[in-house]
């Protein structure tokens, strides 16, 4: 079976590819070009170190979300590209449940945190001992709610992901388990870590984890600014005011 | 010019997700557009957040509608030219980067197109024996321009919006009277009725550069009249309004346009982009033309619009020149319109 998996959820664009349990090539980088400028330059990259023939892939991969939506979205079309040229399925996996496989083996508990601005991370919370497991669905939270998650558990826990450092004093002062930082290596987006878990999730739970190309899209796990207004307008009446723009942001080309 | 180039265009700048299949530049297999106007009128205009998320959901099918119409698959496509700018740069990531992807995937030739570059374009596939120098107007919803088409690719701007583009004028101010978005067929509609002698709007013209374009003086004082008659209880005749209005912006349209093709005895004049549908500049722009005794080119409302025909028309020739973009393409929401060589 070959996997070709890739990362563009957060500060990393990734690809990597697996076959038959081997890790044949892992490419991380994190600069300060867009996703949009790395990706598919890396990922030709390790079709020519690899003289890989697409056409022999079983799948691909990809962290789904959450995630920044710009780079979920480089990535969902990517892929949804690549998958339509290929005629390949498509497997999206949560980026938080990505994230914690990194340290799959580990007796803790695993707590991936994003920073999703606004106050709030993008966090879960796993069981990477034999079958990985989600003790706690993917959420956008302030962190204090999943801290208090944890000490209600009660046991000793390792967090990672780029919302440890804007989360690290609440950590400190809120956290009454036993816990610890992943080390840099495991601490971000890994399209291996992806590659991986994809693999072992299409042996053992089948098909159903596949999606066809032109289905999958991202999961923002947040509404827009703009959808939120809407609901509001919604319950309000206010509809008419939404329409003529009096609550949208005026739109045109000044991005 | 090479023979029977197939070129699959990707547009996505905006808040239509297409598709199209074109062949040498002119022969429009397909044209598929899937348009998210429902979703944007609910918010008096384009959000760029939600269109992008539109992009996503839509543009696998979009383009293997273009595909399937054309009757092709993409082993018969020469390359791919795909929409990198000016535009929302969260909608031209989604066409990029599907673009590169399958360009990847496929070993395809990928050409990045500038967007004004399709909609002059359109006249191409519209006029099948046009070819350049002509002079050409785009005007829509984010772009006026001023262009002499002097070869394929090769462009001198003569003038162009110092503020508001045409069409954004057109938005606002139909928002304003209770129109609604879009803004450009709604006046156009209510405009029919309307005395276009009723209400004096200044003309937008800039001091000192004779093909540049403001709309912004104009805009407001459309505003400022709304406002005026609403303080003193006088209801607003609509009609009148719009045909004012537009009789406002056509006249300095093709003022300005006119005064280009004489100075530069240019012997054919084009229109292009959204605001090319309006019925009155049209009327106008070709009325001019006729009594000059010049060519007249414009294309039909689907060409006009946000479409991939016009983008795969620009690429082709582009194409042809050897253009070719890498797999590090970007989205360049500024993106400046000048000659590609």
């Amino acid at each position: 079976m070959q996997i070709m998996a890739i990362e563009a959820s957060g500060p990393v664009a990734g690809v990597a590819l697996v076959r038959d349990h081997s890790l044949l090539a892992e490419y991380e980088c994190s600069n300060h070009m867009t996703h949009s400028e790395s990706l598919v330059p890396m990922m030709e990259e390790v079709r020519e170190r690899l003289s890989l023939d697409l056409t022999t892939l079983d799948a691909l991969a990809i962290t789904r979300g959450p995630g920044s939506f710009t780079g979920l979205r480089i990535g969902a079309a990517t892929i949804k590209g690549v998958g339509l040229a290929l005629n390949k399925p498509v497997i999206g996996l949560s980026t938080l449940e990505s994230l914690a496989f990194n340290l799959y083996g580990t007796d803790a508990l695993v707590c991936p945190l994003m920073d999703a601005r606004r106050g709030q991370v993008y966090a879960g919370i796993y069981r990477e001992k034999d079958e990985p497991e989600e003790v706690l669905a993917p959420c956008a939270v302030p962190v204090e709610e999943i801290l208090t998650k944890l000490n209600d558990l009660g046991e000793r826990v390792i967090f990672l992901g780029d919302g440890v450092p804007v989360s690290k004093e609440k950590i400190e002062s809120l956290v009454k388990v036993p816990y610890s930082f992943a080390p840099a290596h495991m601490n971000r987006q890994r399209a291996a870590s992806t590659a991986v878990l994809a693999e072992h999730l299409l042996e053992t739970k089948g098909e159903s984890v596949l999606v066809s190309a032109d289905d999958f899209r991202p999961e923002y796990l947040r509404k827009s600014q703009a959808e939120k207004q809407r609901e509001e307008a919604e319950a309000k009446g206010e509809m008419e005011a939404l329409a003529a723009g009096r609550m949208a942001k005026d739109p045109h080309f000044h991005a | 010019m090479s023979e029977n180039v197939t070129i699959l265009g990707i547009e996505s700048s905006c808040d239509e997700t297409a598709a199209a299949v074109v062949v040498n530049g002119r022969q429009v297999l397909s044209n598929e557009i899937s348009s998210q106007i429902d979703i944007h009128t609910l918010y008096g205009g384009v959000v760029p957040e939600i269109a992008s998320r539109k992009h996503v959901e839509r543009v696998n099918q979009v383009i293997r509608t273009a595909l399937k119409d054309a009757g092709k698959t993409l082993d018969d496509i020469d390359a791919i030219a795909v929409t990198q700018g000016p535009g929302l740069v969260g909608p031209l990531l989604v066409g990029v980067s599907a673009a590169k992807g399958i360009a990847f995937a496929k070993d395809i030739p990928l050409v990045g197109v500038h967007h004004i570059e399709g909609h002059i374009s359109a006249n191409f596939i519209a006029a099948p024996d046009l070819v350049p120098p002509f002079m050409c107007l785009v005007v829509s919803g984010g772009h006026t321009h001023l262009v002499i088409v002097k070869d394929y690719g090769v462009y001198e701007i003569l003038g162009r919006t110092h503020d508001d583009a045409a069409g954004e004028c057109f938005d606002k101010v139909a928002r304003a009277v209770g129109l609604g978005y879009p803004g450009g067929p709604k006046i156009d509609r209510a405009a029919k009725t309307g005395n276009p002698d009723a209400i004096v709007f200044p003309q937008g013209k800039v001091a000192g550069s004779e093909y540049d374009f403001s709309f912004s003086g104009l805009k407001s004082a459309v505003l400022n009249y709304i406002n005026t008659q609403r303080m003193q209880g006088h209801e607003i005749n609509v009609p009148d309004l719009a045909a004012s209005f537009e009789k406002s912006v056509v006249g300095v349209l093709v003022g300005h346009s006119m005064r280009a093709v004489d100075t530069y005895h240019a012997d054919t004049f084009a229109l292009a982009g959204g605001v090319a549908s309006n019925s009155a500049l049209r009327a106008a722009a070709k009325e001019a033309c006729d009594a000059r005794g010049i060519r007249f080119c414009c294309p039909p409302p689907i060409l006009c619009t946000d479409n991939a025909a016009m983008i795969a028309c620009a690429g082709y020739y582009e194409y042809c020149h050897g253009t070719r973009s890498g797999l590090d393409l970007n989205a360049q929401p500024n993106l400046p319109l000048r000659s590609m060589h």
